[in-house]
This record gives C-alpha cells, structure tokens and sequence, in this order.
C-alpha cells in the first residue's frame, strides 16, 4: 500500500505537476486536490505548491487562504496529519494562520531562481525526520517573495521550540535569521521557501530534496 | 505564414492630418483601396476599411517580405506543421511533436518596456498552446543600446522584469536567451521571444473553422480599448468621436488570466472539445474569426454585442479590432457546447459565443443579431455605463466580406539596391589597423580585459537568475550555456534549443551573415548534444521602403537558406519586424534564429567545457606565448588582485543584510563594514536600487563591475558556492567555462576519480575533433569543477567599446582565456 499525496491545485499553482511526479518516482501516489473542492480525499499527507495562486494578486496567498479546500486542508492538519507547504504554499499556510510569520519581498527587489544551499536545523518533522541533523542540502529557490518575518515574540519561540526547520547556509533573500521553512506547533505543518522536487535529480543538478520527499512519506508510514 | 505583431511607427509625416481620406489615415496606400473596391463591388464600410487596413498592413500580411520567404527551405519527413500557422511542428517520435515560434515586439517594448516584453511572451505562449502544444520553455534574444545609455538601463531593465514578471507567473520557464548591447539599437531595442511546447502528436489541432453551424467560442479576458490600432493609425482616426475616447496603447498584460487560459484550452483540445483554436494576436477578432474560417474554406458570421467589453462606449471597429491580450477563439460543435462553458467556469475564464460557422465563405460581422436569432449563448452584460445592445432580428451586417480576402493582402516586390560602400567596405583590410594598434609584441591583456567587461560578453546570470527555468524538471542545461537541454519525461529524448543572432557580420555582409547565425545555432545545439531539427526566425530589420534594407533582407534571406539547405533544417515559422530605426538609420540587420534539436538518448548531462582541459593543454598554456605576455602586462599579483575575491551575490547580500541593520545576524556586523567600504555612491540605504537598477549599480560599484564580467571563465560551483580559500589556486581555473556551474564545491581539488572523468572528457573531445556523434556523458559529481576565479576588469565594464566591437570575437576570447590566464 503506497502513500497516498494530495497536492493542492489553486488557480495559478504551476509546480503541482512537478510535485506528482517527484512523489511518484518514490512509488507514492500522488493526486490533485482542485482548489473548489472542500476534501483532502483521504490523502495521508497534503502538498501546497509553488506558484502564483490566484495570480499571487493583493498579497501572495490572501486568496488562495479562502479556498473551500483550505478548510479540508485545516482539518487535515488539525488531525496531525502532514502538510507541506511549498514556496507560494508556505505563503498560503502562513495567510491560512496555519504556520506563523509572513513572506515578504526579498532584499534584493528581485525574483531569485537559483540552487541555494540550506541546513537542516530540526529533525522532527515530518519534512526532515530522514535527514541528519545539520545536513546541508543544495535545492533551488524560485521567488519574489520569500524573505521570511516575523515579530520577535514569535522568532523567540521559534527557536525555543526548534521550529526551524531549514535554515539558509548564505542568505539569498533577507529572511530574518536566515529562516528558509518552519514548523507549527504540532509540528506536522511545515512551509519553507525552497523546492525539494526540484532537486529530485541528479540530472538536473541535485537529488539533495529527494531526503525531505522520502521524509514525508515515512512520516505517513511507508518505508523510505 | 509570419506575421509580424510590433506596429511600424507611422513614418508619413501628416499621417493625422484632418482632411485627409481615412483610408490614408488608416495606413493604406490609394492602390491599396483601389484593390478593396475592385473585391467587394463597392466602397467599404467603415468597418470593413478598418479590418482591410489592419490586416493588410505590413506586420499582418508580409506584403514587403512575403516573396522572399518563399526561398526558405521548409520540408523535411519529420516537418508536422511548417509556416503560416501558429506555430511550427516537428515531430520528435515517441508519439510527441514540438510546436515552436519566434516572435518580436520590439516597438511595444521601445514605448513601454515592462508591458511590451510582457505581452511579448503573453502572445508567443498562445501561439504555441493554441496548437495544443503545452508550452514548457521560453527564450528570449533581447538587443538594446549602449549600457552606459540612461534609457538603455531603463529599457534593459523594464524588458527583463517584464519577462520575469509574466513568464514566471504564466508558469513557463525560460531557458535561455540573449543579451546585447550595441549602439545600432540605441532607440530601437529588438525583444524577440521564441516559445517552445510538446504535445503528444494526436492533440495537434490547427486554426481551422470546420464544419457549417460549429460555434467560435471567445475565451479569456474582456475586449478593452488597449492596442488598438496598433497595427494602423486608427487609434487617432477620428470616426467621428472625441479623439480622447481613443487612447492608444501598448497592450496590458495579465499572466494570471493567461495561465487560466493555457489550462481551460489545453483542457478543452486534451477532451477533443474543440475543433480549432487560434489566439487573437495583431488585428483582434478580425484576424483570428476570418483567419480560421478562410482557413478551412468557410464563412463566419460574427456578432459584436456577444463580445464582453472591459470600457463602455466601445464601437463595433474598437470590438473587432481591439488586441486586449489573453484571448482566444475555439471552434466548437454545438452539442459540445455545454461541456466547454462548463469546462471555462471551473477555470474561471470568460466564455461567450461570439460566432458560428456557416457555408457562405464571407465573412459578416453584425451588431446585435445572434441574441434574435437564436444562436446559443445570450449577450454578456454590458460594462457599466452602457446600456444593453439592442436587439434585432432584421440586422444588416457592418461589414460582408469574402473571408478569404482579409488575409490575402498585397505582395510588393520592392526595389533592392546595394548599399553605397558596401563593396569598400567588404575590400577594406583591418590588418594594418590592427597592426598599428597592437604592434607585434604588445601586451594584450587590457585588450583582453576590456573586452571580457564588455556587458555583451560579460555573465548574463543578473538577467537569468529573474526568471523560473527550471520549472517541469526538464531542464538539464538551463541559462548560460550554448543551449538549453530539456529532457522529455518519460522517453530517453531530450530537446535541445538556442538563439542567435549575428548583426554585425549582417551588416557587412548580409549573405555570409545569413550563413553563419543559422550555422551559429546550429553547432550551440551540436554542444549539448543534438541533432538540429528544425529552424525558426525573426528577422528584424529597418524601413523596408529602403532599397537598402529590402537588398539586406533578399541577401540574409538567401544566405540562411542555404545553410538551412546544407545542414538540412527546415524552416517552420517565423516572423519579420520592419521598421526598425534608430535615430533615422535603419538598425543592422538582425536575423535571429531559434534552432530546435533532439538528443535521442540522453543518460547523461552533456559533458561541460571544463572537462576539455588536461595535461597536455596545461602544458601548452605554460609554453603558449599569450600566457607570458598577459602575465608580463598584468603581472600575476595584478592578477590575483583583479581575480573576483568575493562571490558577488554574496556581497550583495550581505549589502542588504547590512542595510537591514541589527535586524540581521550578529556576525553581519563586520561583513556591513567591509560592504559599506565598497559601494561607492549608493543613494540611500533603503535598498532600492537607482537609477538603471544594476547596471546603474554597477557603474557605481566595482563590486558589480566585475560580476558583470564573466570571468566565468572558472568559476565554479552552481550559484556561485565559494571555494575554501586554502584550497583555492593562485589563478582562474584553467579553461574552466561556463559550464563549470554544474561542478560542485568550486575550489576544491578535484578527487582522483574525477581524473577518469577527464580522460573520458578528453577522448570524447578528440571523437567530436573526428566528427562523430558526440555522446554526452554526465558532468562532474564531485569536486572537478573548475576553480572559482575570475578576473576583475581594470576599468569599470560599461565604459569599454561597444558590444559590436566584440560580438564576433566570442569563441577567441574563451579560447585565449584558457590558453593564457589559467596555471599562472
């Protein structure tokens, strides 16, 4: 029995064809869950991916949070069960409330599309249970809006509670303490900027996201 | 058929003049109306004037160019769809086609940048999925003036946000492209956007209105008042209104609708829901309705208060040829009809009927009509402040016309004449000049160096890394290399594409010009792998009422088709932009060239240009005499001063680390210091850029110069990951080149295994010396990357020559780089 991977398709997402495919070169299944629709349809762990949903219009995420899907989504997670926000997902979750903070144009005032190199800072989660701790992962970014805030409130807590998730080795975008993804309390919610399918290849240049895609799957029980 | 999409500037010089008659103010000759009235047996409708005026202008009908196309070679057995449709279609086996297509829109982008190039990839993106092709790359061959222009900086930087703003957003990665800077189009940049798609061969769908009583279905975003005209004068004809109502101007974009709209048709031709589609590019309603039906031998008749306005106060010739962007026009059977509007709600894309398909071969546009008669669908509401359109069931058409004849505009032979000069020109010998210059046994490492900061030939990647291209995991070779290299998932294929474009040897002899861009794109396609396929071109060029310009483009024209011949590439589509002119002189002639190739069985990523070297190149470096003359000139300790310390972006970054102030990191205190040191007159600390962006920046900052300037040449490390610096060596890695990006931990020795690699390398360097098929090997997986280096110009980068200078130089620069400035 494999995993069963629900990724989100607002209008706008273009990564969620991406995210498939990478889960299923892992043997897991993967499906579409439309934006309308208000069910995760039994999906044993969800993915928000990249893109500009809704057009990324007033403010990255503010539509998408409104999605009759976004309710399923919530209760998905209120239950424990993963969600992994992608990039413009973890956008929609931090508009969803779903995770703390906010993404925010990056320092430089321009889109980034490159491989960057993050650490791993918490292993307990379900994006990063396979990884080492403090592993070193090289996985692309592609945004204008990913430099992560936060009041200090939160940031303290943040790190108090191991929350973050990925950090950035050389700060690409401004976020503050070099935050690239973080966790929710219960930890089964997790958002970050870079994309881990896109580094699901050596071929493209780097299989380095391949151990948060397996993590994923084993945080639902199946063998990585 | 090319099409040309970026209006000509009107060059009459009383082209508004009240008084005249308004087939003048709308841009055609007397002849032109003559040809009108001899068709219909009458004078024209308003109306009809305004849609003959439109597609019978030069970028709709290639009436200048038309009989010179006609050489181009454009057959081949793999050749699915050749020219004259949407896009080119090869086919690559497995089931699968590429559709593919080049297009300008360098006049929208000289007035309004951000828009023009957005718009640009809006309209080559429906071009190809109109086909049923999903698009899945972009590139972009983008020529301005002199960086040192402020409008140039304002131009290069609108453009390439444009491009980044939309094609990132549409959600289609762009691959590739070109940057250069040359005086020759100093008011007149050239945007050339080529898209590429893949469908699997039994989607293909071509524009074709079939089958009487079928239903065109208008898809996508309101009909507004932008781009009207942008073909003609119209937008400042009066047609008895306030001139006011009639704004001209450069198309809007809006890559969401756009999104929506690849999804809902790919959606709508992937369920057999439509019989045809086609976009509504130049010309609106008109072009595509008449097109599509003329194309299939049918009539159209067409209702103008089906179409869903975005202004009030529109009138049926705003309606019909209005260019508002993200629009498209499917032919569908009637009982399919439901299902389509279905289908266009759940993605949120505006559906009206707005035609049907009859026998009658005219083409008739109405006001009011359909809702009376029973068409299906109903009229759309009106925007606010207009009432609702009356109906009738007793209409006369606004315009009935053989549709056929709306694209079947005049063909000019116009006069060719050599330029004055040219044969002194071509006699002229540079080598005395050179000599005097550069005497025997000068030192050329400034040469070097300045060319090497010339922005044409400095690292683009301030341009690439704005734009998504890596979306669909298909990139293998992405930006900064000779060419793209796309896998296709779940075959061994992969697709290999680049552009070229070679305007400086165009001008001295557009022939040979002609020959070497195509061979040019060729052999970039030949570097990762390929075999090319299939050509397409935008031939950009100045005013062809100029025997000159015609004489340049017969001459180009003649010139890429017999490469095309010799290497057996066919032409499939293409585009011509006339009109181009900088301050009174027509631009060089610039033919741009897109060249799709396959790899049939890719295991590997091609092997990158840093392998080349090995021990016998080192040892001829040691020996070459260039090396001691730059080392002599430059002086190795220069050298390594001038050698890129500190990797840019991370400068950058810590810039804006340090501008955020305590904020930030606590170690980004000193790393502020050493920034702060180095910006020299940076305005502000608010981290936004002034004046020219970058490349104002850069001026100002040395830092940014020297980013500017390549210096690839060894630079290692994907993104630029900064080597130990113990382990680094005294000079830029030897003939490392650009592809040393896929190399990982720049700057470290490479491990034993990767010698192996090498000697592979090197053997497969020698089998492509001997003219077999190259075979691509993986690249390097650990640590032989080439070492992160790279020189810094001794002056700042903008002030040099100007990119012609060095444009032909190119493939000497990188050779003389690894034969001189590496082992030092």
């Amino acid at each position: 029995m494999s995993a069963r991977v629900g990724v989100v398709q607002f209008p706008g997402t273009n990564c969620e064809q991406d995210v498939v495919w990478a889960f299923e070169q892992l043997g897991a299944r993967a499906e579409i869950l439309w934006h309308g629709d208000a069910t995760t349809r039994g999906a044993d762990a969800v993915v928000l991916p990249g893109g500009f949903a809704h057009g990324d219009y007033l403010r990255t995420g503010a539509i998408a949070r409104f999605s009759p899907v976004m309710r399923a989504v919530a209760e998905h997670a209120a239950a424990g069960g993963p969600v992994i926000g992608i990039c413009n997902g973890f956008q929609v979750l931090c508009e969803a409330h779903l995770l703390p903070g906010a993404l925010q144009r990056n320092a430089g005032m321009r889109f980034l599309c490159e491989t960057v190199e993050v650490r791993v800072e918490t292993t307990t989660t379900p994006l990063t249970r396979l990884a080492r701790p403090g592993q070193v992962l090289r996985i692309p970014i592609n945004h204008f809006e990913g430099n992560y805030v936060c009041d200090a409130a939160t940031l303290a807590r943040l790190r108090d509670e191991d929350r973050v998730v990925v950090r950035y080795v050389d700060n690409p975008n401004g976020s503050l303490d070099d935050i690239a993804g973080v966790c929710n309390e219960g930890r089964n919610v997790v958002g970050l900027m870079p994309h881990p399918e896109r580094a699901s290849d050596a071929l493209l240049g780097s299989a380095d996201g391949l151990v948060m895609l397996r993590s994923v799957l084993a945080a639902v029980g199946v063998p990585a | 058929m090319h099409r040309v999409t970026d209006a000509p500037p009107d060059t009459r010089p009383d082209a508004t003049a009240a008084g005249e008659p308004l087939h003048r103010r709308l841009g055609m000759t007397d002849d032109e109306l003559a040809a009108v009235v001899a068709e219909l047996g009458r004078e024209p409708t308003e109306l009809e004037l305004a849609m003959y005026s439109v597609m019978w202008s030069e970028h709709c009908s290639y009436k200048s160019s038309r009989v010179h196309l006609k050489r181009f070679p454009t057959d081949a057995p793999w050749v699915l769809v050749g020219p004259g449709e949407g896009a080119g279609v090869v086919d690559v086996g497995d089931g699968l086609a590429v559709a593919v297509r080049i297009e300008s829109h360098n006049h929208p982008s000289a007035v309004e940048p951000y828009q023009g190039a957005a718009t640009g990839v809006g309209g080559i993106i429906r071009d190809v999925f109109s086909m049923g092709a999903r698009p899945i790359a972009l590139m972009d061959p983008l020529r301005f003036g002199p960086l040192d222009d402020p409008r140039t900086r304002y131009l290069f930087e609108g453009v390439v946000a444009g491009i980044s703003g939309y094609g990132n957003a549409v959600g289609v990665p762009t691959v590739g492209g070109e940057v250069v800077f040359d005086g020759t189009y100093r008011d007149n940049p050239l945007v050339n956007v080529l898209c590429l798609g893949i469908l699997p061969k039994e989607r293909l769908v071509l524009a074709r209105a079939e089958g009487e009583g079928n239903l065109a279905v208008l898809l996508g975003a309101a009909t507004g008042r932008d781009g009207i005209g942008g073909a003609s004068v119209l937008a400042s004809a009066g047609f008895g209104e306030g001139s006011e109502a009639k704004r001209p101007s450069v198309q809007v974009g809006d890559p969401f609708e756009e999104k929506r709209l690849i999804e809902a048709c790919l959606e709508l031709l992937g369920r057999g829901l439509a019989v045809g589609v086609q976009d509504l590019g130049a010309a609106g309603l008109s072009c595509a309705a008449s097109e599509t039906a003329a194309a299939a031998g049918m009539g159209m008749d067409v209702d103008v208060a089906r179409v869903a306005r975005r202004e009030p106060g529109m009138n049926p010739v705003e309606v019909m040829t209005s260019e508002s962007q993200e629009r498209m026009l499917a032919i569908v059977e009637p009982g399919d009809l439901d299902a389509v509007l279905e289908l266009a709600r759940r993605w949120e894309v505006r559906a009206t009927v707005v035609g049907r398909v009859t026998g009658t071969k005219r083409f008739r546009v109405y006001d009011g009509w359909f809702d009376a008669i029973g068409v299906p669908g109903a009229n759309p509401p009106p925007p606010p402040g207009d009432a609702p359109p009356e109906v009738s069931s007793d209409r006369t058409p606004l315009a009935d016309v053989p549709a056929g004849s709306l694209g079947d505009g005049p063909v000019y032979e116009r006069p060719l004449a050599r330029p004055a000069g040219h044969d002194a020109r071509l006699a002229a010998d540079p080598a005395p000049v050179l000599r005097e210059r550069v005497p025997p046994g000068a030192d050329l490492g400034g040469e070097l160096l300045a060319l090497l900061a010339t922005p044409t030939i400095a690292d683009k990647s301030w341009v690439w890394r704005q734009y998504d291209h890596q979306l669909f995991l298909n990139t293998v070779v992405g930006p900064g290399g000779d060419a793209a290299l796309l896998r296709v998932k779940g075959t061994s294929k992969a697709i290999a594409l680049a552009t070229d474009g070679k305007a400086r040897f165009c001008r001295l002899d557009p022939r040979t010009g002609g020959r070497l861009v195509v061979l040019e794109a060729a052999r970039n396609v030949a570097c990762v792998g390929a075999r090319p396929l299939a050509l397409v071109n935008c031939l950009n060029f100045g005013n062809p009422e100029h025997p000159e310009v015609m004489w340049q483009f017969s001459e180009v024209v003649d010139g890429m088709s017999e490469a095309c011949r010799a290497l057996r590439i066919p032409v499939i589509g293409g585009n011509v932009s006339f009109y181009n002119e900088s301050r009174g002189a027509d631009i060089d002639p610039t033919p741009v060239v897109g060249v799709v190739g396959l790899v049939e069985d890719l295991t590997d990523a091609p092997p990158g240009a840093e392998l080349a070297p090995g021990r016998r190149d080192r040892r001829a470096r040691r020996d070459a005499p260039g090396a001691r003359r730059l080392r002599v000139g430059g002086g190795r300790a220069r050298l390594r001063r001038r050698r890129a310390p500190r990797g840019r972006p991370r400068a950058r970054r810590r810039a804006a680390r340090a501008r955020r102030g305590p904020g930030g990191r606590a170690r980004g205190d000193r790393r502020a210091r050493r920034v702060r040191r180095r910006p020299r007159g940076r305005a502000g600390g608010d981290g936004v850029r002034r004046g020219g962006g970058l490349p104002g920046a850069a001026r100002r900052r040395r830092v940014h110069a020297g980013r500017g300037v390549v210096l690839r040449v060894g630079v290692a490390g994907r993104g630029g990951r900064r080597p130990r610096r113990g382990g680094r060596r005294a000079g830029p890695g030897p003939g490392r080149g650009r592809a040393g990006r896929r190399g990982r931990g720049g700057g470290r020795r490479p491990p034993a295994r990767d010698r192996g690699v090498r000697r592979r390398a090197r053997r497969g360097a020698r089998r492509l010396a001997r003219r077999d098929p190259p075979r691509p090997r993986r690249a390097l997986t650990g640590g032989a990357a080439g070492q992160r280096g790279g020189l810094r110009p001794a002056r700042s980068s903008h002030a040099t020559t100007s990119a012609a200078d060095s444009a032909g130089v190119r493939p000497d620069v990188s050779t003389r780089i690894s034969g001189c400035a590496g082992g030092s």
